[in-house]
């Protein structure tokens, strides 16, 4: 499903920075987690050896990408997973409506997962008649609340405990009101646990997929997602096929960069390896375990070399946490399922860049992301890309969707004229002096068009009467 | 109309050929090989920085400190796995005035209710991890996994002689690749959430207290 959305950026961003409730909330908590990510990895040489190690290893699994999604599906099927693939987020849902219906399941429980929000899975579900019930806490928060995550880890950071104690008790029945951060938990507990009881089907995400043996990883703290991959008698996890990794022992490393960087955890609290639905003999567990891979164009972005860097991501957010944009909107400004920086120059790829580029827009360069990024994607080289590409109206092979869009006469006017005062000298001179005249005038005109937007939040600088050259030229400096 | 699985394998094999890396990889940092009284120290510290409880205890006095603390908070009953060394040994010397040991014997179909009413479960552990201060469980057919999940009281048993030093070691000593199990997982504490403001709680979904009786053999 695509996003059929139209999202208003300049007016998203103006209505974000005016909520000062939401730059509170937001301050506090990027600030807590960068200090907690700071101090578990306080050894520098030790951290720069860790991420070399994961960048190594997402490379290595993105250069054997094919051979080790046929390797997973293998692995899987031998262990009794049952594998689907899904190019576009519709057949992905389709799937999983195919195997409620099969099961005759109403009601799903759901444990976080962001691919499940790129496909929009509980909407279509809904409108499907099927109950989607996210379990963990900050999912289930903003769904009360009919909301998206405004954060990939925390999706309820911009809400504080008096916006939640509100709505839990506006929207739970018989639920008090209060602001006490254990009770809220108790009550979230209480509702949920009846729902763990009950779900039909349970739903995840993947954090890494082990090809060598067909075992999906999960991490988490609460046990929701142990929940809803082990009481309901079925299962249905959703991946973006660029999660696979080779080898078992690849696990550890990105495990501890992926804690660390997201939370500054040395582990979460439970590490869930799943290999294969349940077995003869076992007692619990799913009888059915499915595996939904999704493409929705990252087999596209992965045959660039380049823009291949973006599927390194493990999703712990750290680029957010530290960005000096993401910290003054929060995540919802940006329009789209993965806001951020990595959001910034993944969803323009995967939505085109005529309807998500400005996001790239969204970065002052500033390289906070790339510098705790724990698999070293190089972000600001791919922001810059895909600036270029949104003036690029060339069908190259490896050109990103929806490129070219920015074109447009004034810009490539502006820019002709730039380069040709440039290259003629008698132009430039002409220029210069023209400048030096007029320059001081300028303030004094009305502002219109692009000059207008252009100067709401910035001064114009102030023109020299004469230019370098000039000036040169009368101090006698010979002129090479 | 090919099948999505042939429509994407043929897109990534389209793609041009890529750069061949024979670069030697960059090696994780080394973990340090501590010694057991070091092994278990660290484990304590770590587990109990997550809210975990751990009674260092041995094996002579174990079921003595498990009765201490089962009569202590008054449990309506402890699930545990007959069957297995764990559950005969609690079988074998089992007092009466103590909450009863419901054995997890049915599959959870049949025993749902029950399972979700009980306050506590025991468990035996396959080892422990030092440097991250977890617990490695592989549940199995006389162990399940909800043991370790669904009530509210989890005591999971584990012999300090298989305290690990980290994970990558126990996945390689054990050759965790070669025999994975439907479910394999580590544990580092309660269940736990910092979903509203960061602020730490703990008991969310799973057990709300970890308890460890960590044996030395």
């Amino acid at each position: 499903m695509a996003e059929t959305v139209v999202v208003d950026f300049p007016k998203n961003f103006t209505r974000a920075l005016n909520d000062g409730q939401l730059r509170r909330n937001l301050r506090a908590a990027m600030d807590t987690l960068g200090m907690r990510r700071r101090t578990l990895f306080s050894d520098p040489v030790a951290f720069e050896q860790l991420r070399a190690r994961g960048d190594a290893i997402r490379q290595r699994a993105l250069r054997q990408l094919p051979e080790l999604l046929e390797r997973l599906e293998t692995k899987c099927t031998a262990n009794g997973i049952q594998v689907h693939w899904a190019e576009t987020p519709a057949q992905a849902n389709g799937i999983c409506l195919e195997i409620l219906r099969r099961h005759k399941a109403t009601r799903v429980i759901k444990g976080k997962s962001m691919v499940s929000e790129e496909m929009h899975l509980n909407h279509f579900l809904e409108e499907h008649g099927v109950e989607a019930l996210e379990t963990d806490l900050g999912e289930y928060i903003i769904q009360l609340d009919h909301e998206t995550p405004s954060h990939i880890i925390v999706p309820a950071i911009h809400k504080n405990r008096d916006q939640i104690a509100r709505l839990f008790h506006e929207k739970i029945p018989d639920t008090p009101y209060t602001e006490v951060v254990e009770e809220l938990n108790a009550i979230a507990r209480k509702v949920l646990r009846e729902k763990f009881f009950a779900g039909e089907v349970g739903v995840s995400g993947v954090n890494f997929a082990v090809a060598e043996t067909g075992t999906l990883c999960l991490v988490e703290n609460e046990g929701n997602g142990r929940m809803c991959t082990t009481a309901p008698p079925v299962h249905i996890a959703v991946m973006g096929l660029e999660k696979v990794v080779e080898r078992l022992e690849d696990v550890p490393p990105l495990l501890r960069l992926l804690t660390g960087s997201a939370t500054g955890q040395l582990i979460t609290t439970y590490f869930n390896m799943i290999t294969s639905p349940r077995k003869q003999g076992e007692k619990d567990g799913p009888k059915e375990v499915h595996l939904i891979l999704l493409d929705n164009g990252r087999s596209k972005i992965w045959a660039d070399p380049e823009l291949r860097q973006t599927l390194k991501c493990i999703r712990c957010g750290a680029c957010m946490n530290h960005c000096p944009v993401y910290t003054r909107l929060g995540g919802h400004a940006y329009g789209y399922v993965y806001p951020g920086p990595i959001g910034s120059i993944l969803t323009p790829q995967l939505e085109g860049l005529d309807h998500a580029g400005a996001m790239a827009t969204a970065s002052s360069f500033c390289g906070a992301c790339e510098e705790v990024c724990p698999v070293k994607i190089p972000i600001v080289d791919i922001l810059r890309r895909l600036r270029v590409e949104s003036y690029n109206k060339q069908d190259a092979s490896n050109a990103v969707k929806g490129h070219g869009y920015k074109t447009n006469a004034t810009e490539s006017l502006t820019w002709k004229a730039w380069a040709l005062s440039n290259a003629v000298p008698w132009i430039n001179a002409v220029n210069a002096k023209l400048l030096g005249l007029l320059g001081p005038l300028l303030p004094r005109l009305p502002a219109w068009g692009i000059v207008k937007g252009w100067r709401q939040s910035r001064a114009l600088p102030r023109f020299a009467g004469k230019s370098l050259h000039a000036l040169a030229k009368e101090s006698r400096i010979r002129d090479e | 109309m090919n099948s999505p699985r042939d429509n994407i394998l043929a897109r990534l094999r389209a793609a041009a050929p890529q750069e061949a890396t024979s670069a030697r990889e960059a090696d994780a940092p080394p973990t340090p090989e501590l010694g057991r009284a070091d092994k278990i120290a660290r484990f304590n510290r770590l587990m109990e920085a997550m809210h975990a409880e751990v009674l260092l205890t041995d094996s002579q006095n174990w079921r003595i400190a498990l009765k201490d603390l089962v009569r202590k908070r008054g449990l309506n009953g402890l699930l545990y796995a007959p069957g297995t060394p764990l559950g005969n040994a609690l079988e074998a010397d089992w007092d009466s005035d103590l909450p009863p040991l419901v054995g997890y014997s049915q599959e959870v179909e049949q025993c749902k209710e029950r399972l979700f009413a009980i306050d506590a479960g025991i468990t035996s552990t396959k080892g422990g991890i030092a440097d991250l201060g977890a617990l490695i469980l592989w549940p199995n057919a006389s162990e399940p996994r909800l043991m370790s999940l669904v009530p509210a009281i989890h005591i999971a048993v584990l012999e300090a002689s298989r305290i690990h030093d980290s994970l990558a070691e126990a996945m390689r000593q054990e050759r965790w690749a070669e025999q994975m199990p439907t479910n394999a997982l580590l544990i580092s504490g309660p269940s736990k959430t910092a979903d509203i403001e960061l602020v730490l709680t703990f008991g969310v979904h799973g057990p709300k207290e970890l308890i460890v009786l960590l044996v030395e053999d």
